[in-house]
């Protein structure tokens, strides 16, 4: 799960990370508000959405009065914010966060992210921080410095010194950052981070160490112990369509193509998008029913992916396991009679209780178009769409 | 022979009286696994299905022999199952439950090393050694006994890969889901080695996902250390970026991690792969064929 800038530095202000003052503001009397209220000759007006690149898509001004904060507010807020992350289409800005100013010495990165080879937590860090981190790795990769953390042991003094020195720090500006850092990981650690990132971690002209930004990503697996991290969820911020299939236990992503999927298992969904690829054809989504579907579940699946108007076929390819077959059958022969299927509809089933399953779709009396198995499947599922 | 598994192995399962955990019990019992009772805090002395229950898995392991266990306990509570079983130095410990938070992982799998344990999963469908011992929730009958391993981090494309050979009349020796998570307990090498190994394995089949570097260090660990065929297949080509496809494991973080990039360096690598999930059984076949180890 994804939060907005002004939440993650909420959490990070209870580790006793150091950051500026700030206050966030919904409206344009809101904004001149808070900025009055923390004083000061400088303000940060900064768009609150999920993606990063606002800066660049004009999401980030700094102002130098209350005028400005006050022009600056008003064309932020409301506005539809294209960047690099958002695609074509964009996310509309409803919340800002107001910031004091700081007289910034140094931009550098600080991030931690899960190292799959060792199964450790790795910190990273660099001296150019500020920019896209992935081009400072491929291109200046010796300006990465990586300290992989022992779980057992936690974060030590020394990883902190290797990283702070390793950016070019001296002095007591190192202490700060190592203090910073180990924060950083007992916030990553503690409240089930799977990202935590900033760039840019400053150093101030007053000899102050903070984080300019943050971006902080959750395991949705940990959610469960984490009801206040659960409870800064915005909903605005993610696929209406998505959400609605979490609810029901299906697995749900939209894509751009013409061939609607309805699979069981994350692999074999991955699977039958690629081979309708390869067969020359386009997949819509990926859905995973997952192992416990009931006959509403599918059929809510059936719902979710008729509700996409590209939608030129539907191929159900289940293999099941946990799946039965029979549950399957019976929710396309519901969503069928509810829904009314008008596309072309091509099923494979495979696995426990195949043969029941063919039974109930071969006496529903529907138009299924049988598939043998995959190969045949997704032969069948891409010339429908094309014929349609 | 096979491996991990055989007909010696004495299963218990951890989170037995649950539903799916007494559903899957016997369906391993059924398929002809000895099965040997179960673990459930609190319900330890009382009989469920006609198999003991015991309380800790210490106590399991004194009373009824078990070598072996399979754990289908939610995930809140999973991770703590798996260390009790390292405690009880466990041989083989097989995590069915999805879902288990990643820094739960990163501490088990640090309390795994150097322990007796061997930890298969999380988030998988479990081990069959076909004819003789399954543990998990796999379809047994798509299965055949023979001379081919299977290894994948999905369960469904393991169900497809087995299908193919099955329906070419080309059996397993042993089949291992190594589960969809960033951090688990058994990685391709680790299964590699032992088919390699394995006298009663003659060619492996390898399905991997996009996400992580787990394919390409078997590539090259392959390239090296295996003289048995290996054929593979890499799911999630038409993955966009950046989307968790299901798995938590399942999402391309860099330039690396790509099915393009991981197919690139199998084939580097000498590696028969399978560009459609549909052929891997076909593949395999004219491996096997040319070898001269199939008629």
């Amino acid at each position: 799960m994804n939060v907005h800038e002004y939440q993650a530095k909420s959490i990070m202000r209870k580790f006793g990370i150091a950051l500026l003052k700030g206050k966030t503001a919904k409206s344009v009397d809101e904004a001149v508000k808070a900025a009055e209220e923390m004083g000061g000759k400088v303000w940060v007006v900064k768009a609150q959405i999920h993606a990063g690149g606002r800066g660049k898509g004009g999401g980030v001004k700094l102002a130098k009065s209350i005028d400005e904060v006050r022009k600056y507010a008003s064309e932020i807020l409301g506005m539809t914010l294209v960047t690099h992350q958002t695609g074509p289409e964009g996310k509309l800005v409803n919340t800002l966060l107001i910031e004091e100013g700081c007289e910034i010495d140094h931009e550098y990165y600080v991030g931690i992210v899960l190292d799959r080879a060792t199964g450790r937590v790795t910190m990273m860090a660099s001296i150019d921080g500020g920019m896209d981190i992935e081009k400072v790795a491929k291109e200046t990769p010796e300006k990465i410095i990586k300290g992989a953390i022992d779980p057992a042991v936690g974060f030590t003094p020394y990883v902190g010194r290797k990283l702070a020195h390793g950016m070019g720090m001296t002095g007591d500006t190192v202490k700060k950052a190592s203090k910073f850092m180990k924060a950083l990981y007992d916030l990553y650690m503690e409240s089930d981070c799977t990202i935590a990132e900033i760039n840019p971690l400053v150093t101030t002209k007053s000899g102050d160490v903070l984080a300019l930004d943050a971006k902080l990503n959750f395991d949705d697996n940990a959610l469960f112990r984490h009801p206040d991290i659960e409870e800064m969820r915005d909903i605005s911020e993610e696929s209406e369509k998505e959400l609605e299939a979490t609810k029901y236990g299906l697995n749900y992503i939209s894509l751009d193509g013409s061939i609607g999927c309805m699979v069981n298992g994350a692999g074999l969904a991955m699977g039958t998008m690629d081979i309708i690829e390869l067969k020359g054809g386009s997949p819509a989504n990926f859905l995973d029913v997952g192992g416990a579907a009931t006959k509403e579940t599918v059929q809510k699946a059936f719902e979710i992916i008729l509700s996409d108007a590209n939608v030129k076929c539907i191929l159900v390819n289940i293999f099941g396991g946990i799946m039965k077959c029979d549950i399957i059958a019976n929710g396309v022969v519901g969503a069928a009679k509810d829904l009314g299927i008008k596309v072309p509809l091509v099923v494979r089933l495979e696995g426990t209780n195949v043969a029941l399953g063919k039974k109930i779709l071969n006496e529903s009396g529907l138009d299924i178009i049988a598939a043998e198995d995959l190969g045949d499947a997704a032969d069948k599922a891409v010339k429908a769409a094309k014929e349609a | 022979m096979a491996i991990l598994i055989n007909r010696d192995t004495k299963l218990i399962t951890v989170g037995f009286t649950g539903k799916q955990g007494t559903f899957h019990s016997l369906q391993s019992r059924d398929y002809g696994t000895n099965f040997v009772g179960g673990v459930t805090p609190g319900k330890g002395g009382t009989i469920h299905e006609g198999f003991p229950v015991f309380n800790t898995v210490t106590e399991a392991v004194a009373k009824s022999g078990a070598n072996a266990a399979m754990i289908m306990v939610p995930p809140p509570f999973a991770a703590d199952s798996i260390l009790e079983c390292i405690d009880a130095k466990m041989p083989l410990v097989i995590c069915i439950t999805e879902g288990i938070p990643i820094t739960d992982m990163i501490r088990v799998k640090k309390a795994i090393s150097g322990s007796e344990t061997r930890l298969i999963g999380p988030n998988c469908p479990g081990v069959i050694t076909p004819g003789e011992c399954k543990i998990g929730i796999m379809p047994g009958h798509i299965h055949m006994p023979g001379r081919i391993g299977v290894i994948s981090r999905s369960g469904t494309l393991t169900y497809e890969a087995v299908f193919q050979l099955t329906q070419r009349e080309i059996g397993q020796s042993t089949c291992v889901g190594i589960g969809g998570d960033p951090v688990n307990g058994t990685n391709f090498i680790d299964m590699l080695e032992l088919f390699e190994q394995d006298p009663d394995t003659d060619g492996v089949i390898m399905i991997g996902e996009i996400g992580g570097s787990a394919e390409a260090d078997a590539a090259r660990w392959i390239q090296k250390n295996m003289s048995k065929p290996v054929v593979s297949f890499i799911a999630g080509a038409s993955a966009p970026t950046g989307k968790r496809m299901g798995h938590a494991g399942a999402i391309i973080g860099g330039s690396d991690d790509t099915a393009e990039a991981k197919f690139r360096i199998l084939e580097e690598c000498g590696i028969a792969i399978s560009k459609s999930p549909a052929d891997l059984g076909v593949v395999m076949e004219k491996l096997l064929k040319e070898r001269g180890l199939l008629k």
